[in-house]
């Protein structure tokens, strides 16, 4: 609960900023911009979620539960742009098929008539995001589909359903949870983003609330207008509850068997194949690619200096990786363990910071901590006479803090769901043999969730690996990353410096993402 | 156990101050991107043997954490680019004035705040750069006349987000007044054949590329695309010669109100606008030094002289929420 109010804290310095209204920029922007932006932000929101959920869970089943040529290693591959952000994908897209990219070349050379093609629009724009973002639903929906084992399946197939009927009437339905999760974070990514929309020049959202703090220099009217955000993600999920609520996700048989797989034949194996290999192809060879051949071509010495960043970068990706991990099982243990009101909405609030873009979060997060630290000193002072300078703010404690705050959704949401698969009467048996509180979490909870928990901690270490705004404003000194660098590089437009460091975080952006597909095809 | 651990946690959350308590050392904010600063305070360090800490980031928000740290801050000098920003930052109260004989003398009196809170370091010229192949530079006079009917279709431009945009409507209000400022920028927009580009040299590419023939640009991207392709057939176009001349803006520092070491920040800022540092200073970014004995970057240089417009730059941070409230209402993305 205590955990809650904390990680909620920047959510309600968002909403408390409605005490200072700021009517002529409201004004303004409700006369003007505010209706195309909100139209533009649900047309995205209405395109990557299907389109994700379409690439993650056709991937996730095609990977988990059947069998094809090169399965084995789309298992894996098919992760790996989970490593590269948004942002990067955006700025290496409009490289390659921008007007003066080589594709646009080669077509005028050969086609003058075709023209000018401007990818900058609703479809280029979701295509990126989607690219960046199918992972989440991928990761998901694999994991659901691994560790739901065969018997459902084959009970439903002996009922006499078709493999594609039982997986639309039994698998997909049992996965729900993981998608529904899955999906939460690629909508929130996508109402949160500001690096990939505003490389497009495309205006959602989050562009009025920069603009109402950078422009108009009213830091209130943009947290006033973050707070929509909060809002309306607050209703999405209490809507996804209310409709899931009466449902129950239990699994009865064991689980395991790997070579139950569904074996694709003829035309379908095929067609799995070529759909895997073209989404690997798009999502991650391609971007790669073209930033090698950039970052070869800006290499120089400063390129050394780039393994410190990396290995800052990966250091608080750890480290943050485990606290919010261990806050999301609190967090999901104390919800499961005390169904109510109370803790539905704690854990509600704890995961919104999702939804805030990185920088409005930032100030959240350290307007309270100025005030805490100058109450702390003060007070210290008057009581000891020492003069001390600040001490939480830009430390890397507050960093982290800021960083678990931000990340807890995506921690929360494997966790929350893996906590899902455990039925009641397995932890009624446990009690009344008579273990109970910790004992309980450590005996039955930890062991049952184990690869929820493992995607819970993936998640958040790659999440802030690639997390810019945040750090950028928070990091102690001599304390910069390769997000950092990237930004430095690409807010001056030097796309081809940026690469040197977009690949770096890349290649150590691999090292955990191969790691967890090592570790849930062990499981499995 | 127990205390191992908590003894760690301080630990963590001790690291904003630990290093900070130096007397001797100064500690910058900067907007400005690292690579562009530290080759400067590297030379200062050798030179006085005072370290230099810094951090960069973006100049909003910079200028809250200086505002959250109120008189806790170990912040002493403030950077930033654009004037808007600037006087921002004056605004609100975190830089405090500087009588200095040096800086007066260094930097002309358009180009820092008129109650010294800031000091301009280096000068950007925002000018028109237009195709070789395509125009004659007799077509072309002024920012006003790009809206002109003949330009039709051919007119790029970046985003109305970037601050550069804000300050050139900006001091378009400040000169002609808003209902004109507002006609002539729905002008520009009527004139592009496609959306506004998210950078300056997306713009030039596109220039390039020929999907337009005129755009609006810093100096300095255009002598960036020059070093890595001197082939490209683009020119640049000095406008406005006849009348107020071309928009400055400047990147710039001042001394935050509660330096601690205001003496040795007073005196980091007068070098960065003494000769020895103008000269990196401008030319690590292609930009025009303030101090105007100095020589620009031989590249910079080979585009010749021209008029700058005198207006001083604190004005456009008085009329950018204006600025950006009418690019708005014309549609200007």
């Amino acid at each position: 609960m205590l955990i809650a109010i904390v990680v909620a804290t920047p959510v309600l310095v968002v909403l408390g900023s409605f005490l200072a209204p700021e009517a002529d920029i409201w004004q303004h922007l409700a006369d003007n911009v505010l209706g195309g932006l909100i139209l533009n932000t649900l047309k995205l929101l209405f395109c990557v979620i299907p389109l994700t959920a379409v690439l993650g869970i056709s991937m996730g089943w095609l990977t988990a539960g059947c069998e094809y040529p090169g399965r084995r290693f789309f298992s894996w591959a098919l992760v790996l742009p989970f490593a590269i952000p948004p942002y990067v994908f955006a700025f290496v897209y409009l490289g390659i098929f921008d007007f003066s990219g080589p594709v646009q070349g080669v077509i005028r050379d050969v086609f003058p008539a075709i023209g000018f093609i401007d990818i900058r629009n609703t479809a280029g724009v979701s295509l990126i995001l989607s690219l960046a973002f199918y992972p989440y639903v991928y990761l998901m929906s694999r994991s659901a589909f691994l560790s739901q084992g065969p018997s459902t399946m084959e009970a439903a197939r002996t009922l006499g359903q078709s493999p594609v009927g039982a997986f639309f009437r039994v698998a997909l339905p049992m996965a729900r949870p993981w998608v529904a999760a899955g999906l939460l974070l690629v909508a929130m990514e996508t109402l949160a983003d500001f690096g990939a929309v505003a490389i497009f020049n495309y205006d959602t959202f989050t562009t009025a609330i920069y603009k109402a703090w950078f422009g108009m220099f009213s830091l209130n009217a943009a947290l006033q207008l973050s707070s929509i955000l909060v809002v309306f993600v607050l209703t999405v999920l209490v809507l996804e509850q209310r409709f899931r609520q009466r449902l129950r996700f239990h699994e009865t048989g064991a689980v395991s068997a790997p070579d139950r797989r569904l074996k694709l034949t003829g035309v379908s194996k095929w067609l799995a194949f070529t759909a895997s290999l073209t989404l690997f192809l798009l999502a991650f060879a391609l971007p790669c690619s073209q930033l090698g051949l950039w970052a070869w071509n800006s290499l120089n010495v400063d390129a050394l200096r780039h393994l410190e960043h990396a290995l800052n970068t990966l250091l608080l990706g750890m480290v943050t990786a485990v606290v919010t991990t261990a806050i999301a099982i609190v967090i999901a243990y104390s919800k499961s363990s005390n169904p109510g009101p109370v803790m539905r909405w704690a854990s509600r609030l704890a995961t919104l910071g999702y939804a805030l873009p990185g920088t409005v979060l930032a100030v959240g997060v350290f307007i309270p901590a100025a005030w805490l630290d100058n109450r702390l000193l003060n007070t210290l002072g008057e009581l000891t006479g020492i003069k001390a300078e600040i001490f939480i703010q830009g430390s890397l404690g507050l960093l982290i803090v800021a960083y678990a705050i931000r990340f807890m959704a995506a921690g929360f949401g494997s966790v929350d769901s893996a906590m899902q698969r455990i039925t009641p009467s397995i932890v009624e048996a446990a009690r009344s043999m008579g273990t109970r509180g910790t004992a309980l979490l450590k005996r039955i909870y930890l062991p049952m969730t184990r690869t929820g928990v493992f995607t819970a901690a993936i998640f958040v270490l790659v999440d802030v690996m690639k997390e810019m705004p945040i750090t950028l404003m928070m990091r102690p000194f001599n304390w910069d990353t390769l997000a950092v660098k990237i930004f430095e590089y690409t807010s001056e437009g030097e796309w081809e410096l940026a690469a040197l460091p977009a690949v770096g975080l890349i290649l150590t952006g691999l090292l955990p993402v191969l790691l967890l597909t090592q570790r849930s095809e062990s499981i499995k | 156990m127990n205390k191992a651990l908590l003894t760690f946690i301080l630990a963590v959350f001790a690291g904003g101050n630990v290093a900070s308590s130096y007397a001797d050392e100064l500690v910058v904010y900067s907007a400005r991107k690292e690579y562009l600063i530290k080759p400067l305070f590297d030379a200062y360090t050798a030179k006085t043997g005072i370290p230099i800490k810094y951090i960069t980031g973006k100049a909003g928000a910079l200028l809250e954490r200086l505002k959250a740290e109120g008189s806790r801050t170990p912040a002493d000098l403030f950077i930033t680019v654009d004037a808007g920003n600037l006087w921002k930052a004056a605004e609100e109260g975190v830089l405090q004035p500087v009588e200095s004989a040096t800086l007066k003398a260094n930097v002309p009196t358009h180009l820092h705040d008129p109650e010294n809170r800031w000091f301009g370091l280096s000068v950007r010229a925002r000018t028109i750069v237009y195709n070789k192949k395509k125009v004659s530079p007799s077509d072309l006079s002024n920012y006003t006349s790009l809206g002109d009917s003949k330009w039709k279709g051919r007119l790029l431009l970046r985003t109305s987000k970037k601050v550069y945009n804000q300050s050139l409507v900006a001091s378009l209000i400040a000169e002609k007044g808003e209902a004109t400022a507002e006609k002539v920028v729905a002008s520009w927009i009527a004139n592009l054949p496609v959306e506004p580009f998210s950078s300056d040299t997306k713009a030039l590419e596109a220039v390039i590329a020929g999907v337009g023939d005129v755009t609006v640009v810093n100096t300095y991207y255009f002598g960036r695309l020059l070093k890595k392709d001197p082939e490209i057939p683009l020119a640049i176009f000095w406008p406005d010669q006849g009348g107020s001349g071309v928009h400055m803006n400047v990147s710039g520092a001042g001394v935050t109100r509660h330096s601690k070491r205001r003496d040795q920040a007073v005196k980091l800022l007068e070098w960065l606008s003494t000769a020895e540092a103008q000269e990196t200073f401008a030319s690590l970014n292609l930009e025009y030094p303030v101090n105007s004995t100095v020589k620009s970057d031989p590249l910079v240089a080979s585009w010749g002289e021209f008029k700058g417009n005198p207006m001083n730059v604190a004005r456009y941070g008085k009329y950018q929420a204006q600025a950006i409230k009418l690019m708005d209402r014309v549609g200007y993305k």
